[in-house]
Parts: C-alpha cells; structure tokens; sequence
C-alpha cells in the first residue's frame, strides 16, 4: 500500500462529562480499501466516527483529508467534502417517499421549483445501480427496516463520494441483502473509494475487510492487515483478555429437553394469530425452559413475542397460563402475570431516553406498583447498583442520561428493567443485535444461568450459532407461519435449520 | 480566577441558570430606572411594593402554567384552560350573584365547589378527547377554547356579573399575614403539585410517557389514564386562576376573563425549560418563567413604553430568552469567540476544502 491515505485522523482525543471517550487516537484510510474499525461498546468507534463526521468537535488532535487539515463543523460539509456517512440507526424520514429521502436537500430543480420527474428518475436509476427493486415513490416508512438501510447506503453513495462510513450496516439485514451489500462495497472499492466498515460481526470483517484498526477503552490498540490478524488474536485485542466464556458455554451439557417439558407448560399458546401479522401458532413454554425462535428476517419472529406479551392483539387463538385461560391483550396484563419482553428496537419501543438509567431501569416495576406507590429511593437506588453491577453496565453512573450509553449498554438497561421485575418467562427479541463479542458473551451466560435457576426464556435470535448454544427446543418461523418445532438435541444443527428454514417443511 | 471561571460554567449549565438570570436583569433595570422598584414597605399590616405586586399578579399564571407544564411534559398542550378560567369564574359569581347574603361562607363554598366541578368535567372532556378517542391535543383542546368560551359568555349571559361578596373577594385581593392572599394559594397550589409529582412517582411516569410513548405502554404504564389526569390537573389550576382573576375586580366577563392567558402560561412553561416535545418537565422553571413574563409586563408599564410598542418590546424580550436557553445559539455564539485555550486541531486557520 505504497499510496497516500485519503484521510488521516491524528492524536484524537475528545471528553464527555464523566467519559474519556477518545484518547490520542490515530487513524488512517487509504482510496479503494475497505477498512474495518473493531472494539467493543463503548470503545470509541461512534465517537470516531462522529468526529470525523464534524457531529461533535474534538478536544484535540488533527483531522486530514488528501494531505490538508479540514475541521467539519456538520456532517452536511463533511458530505459536501467527499465523506459520507450511513449510521446505525435509519435517520431518514419515514413519511417521506424513497426518491424524497435519497435526494433531501439537493432536489434537482427547474428555476427554483423541484423537478420531481427527473428526481424519480435518478432515483430508480440508482436503486437499479444496486439492484434493488423499490417503488420510489412508496413512502419510505411502508419498507421493511433492510429496504430502508439500502436507501439510506444509496443516498449516501449518490453524492460522489470518497470516503464511505458504514456504521453497522448490517445489523438489520438477512443474509442475502448482506451478499448483495458486500457486493456493492466491493464496486465502490473497485471504484477507488474508501470505505470505514463498522460492525460486531467478525465474519463479515472476515469477508470483506482489507485492514483493520481496534480501538479498547477509547485508546487506539493497533491496526492490521486482516490477513496477518487471526479471528482469535482480533477478540483478544479487542476484549483486552482471553475469552473463553463461550466455549465454556458449549461445553456445559444442557438438560434433556423431556425433562424439561415434564411438567405443566408455564404458558401453552393455542392456534394463537393476527391478521396481517402472524398465522395462527400453537407452542408451550416450560418453567426453566429456553425456546428459540428462528427465522429470516420478517418471518414473523417479533410478531410471535408481541402477541405473547399482549404488545398486539391477537384476533385468533387462546393462551393458557399454568393450565388455567389467560386473557393477555395488553401489555399490562402481560405484565401481571410476570411475562417481561426486551424489544428489539431498544430506542424505540425500550428506552426513554432522555430519563437516567435509575429511572429507566425502575420504569416497569414502578408501572406496575403504580405511581400513588414509590418505590423509596434507598431501595431503587439498590436495586439498581446491583444490576449495575451483576450485567456490569458502563459507565456505572446511575443518573447518567440513558441515551449517553453505547447500545450494548443500553440493551442491559432494558434486561435490567425486567429483571428486576422477577419474570417467570423474558422475551429476548434480538438481545444480542448490534453489541460486542464480550456483552454478547455476557448475555448468553446470563440466559443459562436465568434458565437453570427456573425462568422460562423465548429467545429470538438471527443468529443460529446463537439460538442452538441456548436453546432447549427451537420454533422455526418462515413467511409469518411457524412452520416446525426442533428438539434441540445431537442431531440438531445449524445446516438443519437452514434448511428447514429454506424449504419451509419440517424435516 | 479560573476557578470562578469554572464555577460559573458550571452554573450556566444548569437548566434554570439562563432563566433565572433573565429574571434578575429584568429587576436590575426596572431598579436602575425607578430605584425604589424594589424596596418593600409593611403599610397597615399589608407587604407592599413593585415585587409583591409582580407575585400578586403573576399568580393567576403560575396556576395555569403549572398544569400547562404537566400537560406539555406528557407531548401535549392545552388551549382551553383560559376558557377555563372563564367557565370557573363566571360560574362562581353567577352562583354568588344569585345568591341572598353574598358574604355568606356557605355560599362562597357552594359557589366554588360548582365552579371546580364544571373545570373538573372540562378537563376530563379534554382528556377523554385525547387519551381515549386520541385526537391531537392542540385540536382536542382548540375545541374547548373556543366553546368554553361561548359557554362562559352563556353563564354571564353576555354581560359581566358584578359581585359584591367580601370572601370571594379576599382570595384575588385579600391579605393574611401581612402577604396577598393570591400568593399564599400560588404557594400551596405549586407545593401540592411538587409533592403529587416529586413524592410519589407521577412525575417520573409523565416524563416516560412524553418521553417515549411507545416504550411507556410496553413498559406496562398506563399512558392513557396519565394523559387523562394531567387535564383534568390542567382544568382545575384553571379554575382556582379564575377564581383569583374575578375575585381581584369583584365581576366576571365571559369574554375577557383569562383571554390569552394559554399563550403567556405555554410561554411561561418553555422559559422554563421545558421541551414542546414532552419528557423531562421543571416545575421551578415555570414558576420562574411565569415570574418574568408578569415582571416584563409590569415593566412595560412601568417605564411608560407605549401601548403602541409594548406588545413589540415583549416578543423581543422573550426572542432573546427563548435564544440564550437554545443550546445551538448557545453553540454557535461560544464558537465565534476564541477558545481559552488554544488547540492543536483550533490553531491553524480551518481551510475549505473543494468539494
């Protein structure tokens, strides 16, 4: 790589009330490579990203664009530079068609007025670029949250781009819509763009990174070519130790699932189902029982734990609750009779987030007391350290404005919200989405350990190496029907899944 | 040096800062141009002076903008509430006006007691409109404003019913302990509200619910029994107002008693600091920005700025303390000036760079 970089960042530091978020970090990016930044939660590869985007400002330190200083005060000059950003979460507008939303403030225009022709034109001429077919004039809000991620990576790559940031791109796609991503990164890459590849899944680095760069505790830990840095060698340097607490997990023999199943069902659903959203299912949950849920994305997994926990109203079906009917419509009664649900979409339908981690963690028990009955402050304040302490949430400032949290640590806000609540069945949706090997890792502990001491658990899942490590008995889901029930026992694997998955039959 | 220095940035940070210095410039000028602005004298046994009047006056506000501050925290907003004070006020003296001894305490209760009745059933009305039937608040309330008004003017049947009953009057215009009365019920109607949203856990419930809607009702809050009770709050600080703004002149009008008065508490509510969008709500901001608006009013008088400007001088004011309490402003203002200490990234001129 004998080239210049197109872009430098040098001695970067940058401080949050109570947070070192950025210590003296370096970083380089060089044209047609595609470069992934790794750390855990909390490391500093938002923050990074944001400052080189002009969102916050650094305390200190350089940034260079082709050999010259640049100090972006907004990402709208950072774009007009050449650096254009996809973040995590869709920001675009959902009210808004798809043509409307990749051409925001650079409409093309006749005298003044928009030139809507020509605007859904270039429109579907670049959808076509990327090979997705979409109606462009369909609000943005009617497509699914992939469709909605492609469109914000076709806004990003329309303006004429030379560096690209991708931050966690993937979090929401299926397996083929990443193909089809890694595909279009890799043309951009051909094209000679540079590319800042942010994700949690190390396979995908794997596949398409050049280099990598890591970054632990807001400190630069180095940068690798990926092919002289082993998978193993990239957890540690990201974790800072050995991490073997997954294997541990493996090893560990799970109970017989009859065993499990012995006694009456906790919560037994017959022919439950909504129009529109679910065919009707029938399933069981045991005390002490974990059951997966697996499926592609938009298979119907969400819609499955919404009706469980009342979150939608099913117009089809029963469910019983320890042998006797259970009228769940609402959440509240959900509730009630101690079914707690961690949603996938954590800043939407999970956190306030202008509120403290105290009081979001507080939230759902001081729901369910009331609000005539306050929980004293001495006891909040205990409960809290403790699931500060026992999902070592960081930083482990109580009054700390939740949305200040990275989303690994705000994932354990919610999980601790419900926890404290005492649960006899906790609905995971996509616990593990978006957060580190090492939360990961934590979180899966923390479901065998919830299951053994006699919780039930459904637990939702994209990742199938996932729901087979914890699951006693996995439901797989394929275009909003419930199409089998696995044991998961010796002769379950993933390819079976898989397979089950894509052929729609129980095998 | 430094350490003041970083004191007071510190202070600024805080959310009543720019507020509260809002306030205390407001006082200093009226003081620099009439010096005895503000000083306090005791004459029959009665506190007098430029401030107490401010209080006395504000008071009526301070009850609205309270229950305007527990709407707006739960994402909504209530245009009805000076229909309210109409509604309450002119039901209060028809019932006094009717009645044979006008300084009759068991009149004076009755009258009351049917007065908050009906603000009860306006606010529940506007609370039904919007947690249960979920139309949006500016419309469902925009209702009430305008019908309340009507009704109110029904009540007094077009013309302005004057009273002649010394209790009634005491609550507007009355002294005890040497304070107005009006301010010993402000002081009790904001502690009553502190401790119903701060001792027990309503307030953090309003703040999830306008925070995060969706997330609340997932979270197992009922949302919709929460918005409801915020109006009906909202109806009854409307009326307890009412009573203070007809009880001050002795006669209530339908048509002019609490006009506006929606506008200057919604005014009060954001001076304060709390969000349009709902959540993180402070009673001690509104109080002070009712405070300001009164004190701005007062000052309009007081420095004979014409009828003509007054109106003018007033949006100005409140443009620039509505610009000092936006972090941006605040942002942008801070970046024109040279950092105090300077940076490597800060040191060389920023170069533009071609796009």
């Amino acid at each position: 790589m004998g080239r210049q970089p197109v872009l430098t960042m040098t001695t970067i530091s940058k401080t949050f009330p109570g947070v070192r978020a950025l210590d003296s970090v370096d970083f380089r990016l060089f044209p047609g490579e595609i470069h992934a930044l790794m750390g855990e939660n909390g490391a500093g590869k938002s923050t990074l990203i944001k400052v080189l985007t002009g969102v916050y400002t650094a305390d200190s330190g350089v940034v260079a664009l082709d050999g010259q200083q640049v100090s972006f005060t907004g990402p709208m000059q950072a774009r007009a530079a050449g650096v254009s950003t996809v973040y995590q979460e869709v920001n675009l507008c959902p009210n808004l068609s798809v043509a409307e939303n990749i051409f925001i403030g650079r409409e093309p225009r006749i005298l003044g007025a928009i030139n809507w022709r020509e605007l859904r034109r270039r429109a579907r001429a670049l959808l076509a670029r990327l090979e997705l077919d979409i109606d462009v004039t369909a609000a943005l809000g009617t497509c699914s949250l992939a469709v909605q991620q492609m469109v914000a990576i076709a806004r990003a790559i329309d303006i004429q781009a030379r560096v690209l940031i991708l931050d966690e791109p993937t979090s929401s796609l299926d397996s083929s819509e990443v193909a089809q991503l890694f595909r279009i990164m890799r043309q951009l890459q051909n094209e000679g763009i540079a590319i800042l590849f942010v994700t949690h899944f190390l396979d995908q680095v794997y596949e398409v990174a050049d280099r990598i760069t890591v970054l632990r505790n807001g400190r630069l830990v180095g940068e690798y070519p990926t092919a002289e840095l082993p998978q193993l060698a990239l957890v540690e340097k990201m974790i800072g130790k050995e991490l073997d607490a997954l294997e541990r997990l493996d090893e560990q023999p799970k109970r017989e699932l009859a065993a499990v199943e012995a006694s009456t069902p906790l919560l037994e659903a017959a022919e439950l189902g909504r129009k529109g959203s679910v065919a009707p299912f029938s399933m069981t949950i045991h005390a002490g029982e974990v059951v997966g849920l697996a499926g592609l994305l938009g298979s119907g997994r969400t819609e499955v734990a919404r009706l469980l926990f009342g979150a939608d109203r099913p117009d089809h079906g029963r469910i019983t609750m320890d042998g006797s009917p259970a009228a769940i419509r609402t959440p509240i009664a959900a509730i009630a009779r101690d079914i707690a649900f961690c949603s996938e979409n954590r800043r939407i339908e999970g956190l306030v987030g202008e509120l403290s981690v105290r009081e979001n963690i507080m939230l759902a028990m001081q729901a369910a007391r009331g609000w005539t009955r306050p929980i004293p402050r001495r006891r909040q304040d205990e409960l809290v350290r403790k699931y500060i302490d026992a999902l070592s949430i960081r930083p482990a400032d109580p009054e700390m404005p939740v949305r200040n949290l990275s989303g690994g640590n705000q994932q354990k806000v919610v999980l601790a919200r419900w926890l404290i609540t005492e649960p006899r069945l906790l609905i995971l949706d996509e616990p593990t989405r978006g957060i580190d090997i090492g939360a990961k890792a934590e979180i899966q502990r923390l479901v065998v350990e919830l299951s053994d001491g006699g919780m039930a658990v459904l637990f939702i899942s994209a990742e199938l190496e996932e729901v087979l490590r914890l699951s006693h008995k996995v439901a797989v889901m394929r275009d909003r029907r419930m199409v089998t029930q696995l044991a998961n026992d010796d002769t379950l694997d993933a390819d079976r899944v898989m397979a089950t998955i894509a052929s729609g039959a129980s095998s | 040096m430094s350490e003041v220095r970083t004191r007071l940035a510190a202070a600024s940070g805080q959310r009543l800062f720019w507020p509260l210095v809002v306030l205390v410039v407001l006082i200093a000028a009226n003081t620099a141009y009439r010096p005895s602005f503000v000083s306090i004298e005791v004459k029959d046994g009665h506190l007098y002076g430029s401030l107490v009047d401010i209080v006395r006056l504000s008071a009526p506000l301070i009850l609205v903008a309270l229950g305007m501050t527990l709407v707006i925290a739960t994402g909504g907003i209530d245009l009805s509430v000076g229909s309210v004070c109409a509604i309450a006020g002119s039901m209060a003296c028809l019932h006094i006006s009717q009645a044979a001894d006008q300084n009759s305490l068991s009149t004076l209760f009755t009258a009351l007691g049917l007065a908050l009745g009906l603000a009860l059933v306006a606010g529940a009305w506007n609370g039904l409109l919007v947690s249960v039937i979920g139309i949006q608040p500016i419309i469902a309330t925009l209702i009430l404003m305008v019908a309340g008004r009507g009704l109110a003017q029904l009540i007094t049947e077009g013309q302005i019913i004057t009273i002649n009953s010394d209790p009634y009057r005491v609550i507007g215009a009355g002294y005890w302990l040497t304070l107005p009365v009006a301010i010993l019920i402000a002081i009790a109607v904001t502690l009553l509200i502190a401790v119903l949203t701060r001792r027990t856990a309503l307030g953090l419930i309003i703040e999830a619910v306008g925070g995060n809607a969706e997330a609340s009702r997932l979270a197992g809050i009922r949302a919709r029994r929460i918005t409801f009770l915020v109006y009906v709050i909202a109806g009854i600080c409307a009326a307890v107002a009412g009573f203070m703004i007809t009880a001050d002149v002795s006669s209530a009008a339908g048509s002019t008693a609490g006009l506006w008065i929606e506008l200057d508490a919604i005014l009060a509510v954001v001076i304060g600091g709390t969000s349009l969008a709902g959540g993180r709500f402070s009673l001690s901001g509104t109080l002070i920005g009712a405070l300001i608006i009164q004190t701005l009013t007062t000052t309009v008088y007081a420095m004979n700025i014409s009828p003509q400007t007054s109106l003018l001088f007033k949006a100005v004011v409140v443009i620039v303390v509505c610009l000092i309490q936006a972090p941006a402003f605040r942002a942008r203002f801070a970046r024109r000036r040279p950092p105090a200490t300077p940076t490597v990234a800060a040191a060389p001129q920023k170069e533009q760079v071609p796009a």
